[in-house]
């Protein structure tokens, strides 16, 4: 069983696509990701923040917002309106930070796919704006700078499989 | 760098690399150096149209030119590329750990559904 086959790819200029299999019905894991009680044990930030509160209401129209809080007191606060609910299969929703009006609205598309009892899942999020997007995570971006230049390689030698100007 | 202007930057780079071609030329700039006409020959590009991918990559920070007045040669600048992969991995590893607790709560949700069942199966 692979749990780690997590993908995430920057789409375009404004987009993320996020992938990964469960070994799960796709029931649950749609469950998982829609009742606050679950969401609160799962969707947590970046180190340090923890939830404050998880509100849902799933129904087209309906909204939800988690905020969560690290150490120090701050907040960061996510809410959003369901546009298309079909469960366990697929979901829709808008997605604002709030007091963050420059990043303005994205649109969050969540599907799942089920194959013999394991759930792939692919997240979409697409940004208003590529400043929107490549702001969400400019801050913890120092971290990851020591990123080694093998990885480097290996995106552009698969790049050049795929162009097929490579060796 | 301040804030906002890593984040601006890191903009153009993520503009520059949504394009096929010009990660194909960061691809063979990776091996090494090369002139514009050198670049155009794997392409069905003309010369102009490659140096217009060229300028919109060195606005990105990605290639440098050289100063070689005949040649120019394009230099592949990895720093600006290895910002835009780190900003994908801190993204990545957010995501996997978030999903490393999910597997933990589908493993005991599906756990209890089997305790549930036994249960029923018990009573029958």
């Amino acid at each position: 069983m692979d749990r780690n086959d997590l993908k995430v790819r920057a789409e375009g200029d404004r987009t993320i696509v996020i992938t990964r299999s469960f070994d799960a019905p796709r029931a649950l894991v749609f469950g998982a990701w829609t009742k606050p009680e679950l969401l609160k044990r799962w969707l947590l930030g970046p180190d340090g923040w923890t939830f404050a509160s998880c509100e849902v209401d799933l129904r087209v129209g309906g909204r939800y917002r988690y905020v969560w809080v690290n150490a120090d007191g701050s907040r960061l606060t996510l809410g959003g309106e369901f546009r298309e609910i079909a469960a366990p299969s697929r979901l829709v929703a808008t997605e604002v930070f709030e007091g963050e009006p420059q990043f303005g609205e994205g649109l969050s598309v969540l599907e799942l796919n089920e194959t013999g009892g394991r759930t792939v899942v692919t997240q979409t999020v697409t940004y208003p704006s590529h400043d929107a997007r490549d702001n969400m995570l400019a801050s913890g971006m120092e971290a990851g700078m020591a990123s080694s230049f093998t990885q480097l390689d290996d995106l552009l030698a698969s790049e050049a499989v795929a162009q097929g100007v490579g060796p | 760098m301040n804030e906002m202007l890593r984040a601006e930057h890191l903009d153009q780079t993520f503009a520059a690399l949504a394009d096929p071609t010009r990660r194909a030329i960061l691809a063979r700039l990776a091996k090494g150096e090369a002139s514009v006409g050198e670049l155009t020959a794997p392409f069905a590009m003309s010369q102009p149209a490659i140096s217009k991918h060229l300028k919109v990559l060195e606005a990105a920070g990605l290639v440098s030119r050289g100063r070689d007045r005949q040649r120019r040669p394009c230099r592949l600048e990895p720093e600006a590329l290895t910002r835009a992969t780190a900003w994908i991995e801190e993204c990545r590893n957010l995501w996997e750990r978030r999903f490393a607790r999910l597997d933990g709560i589908l493993d005991e949700l599906q756990q209890q559904a089997e305790v549930a069942e036994e249960g029923r199966n018990g009573q029958e």
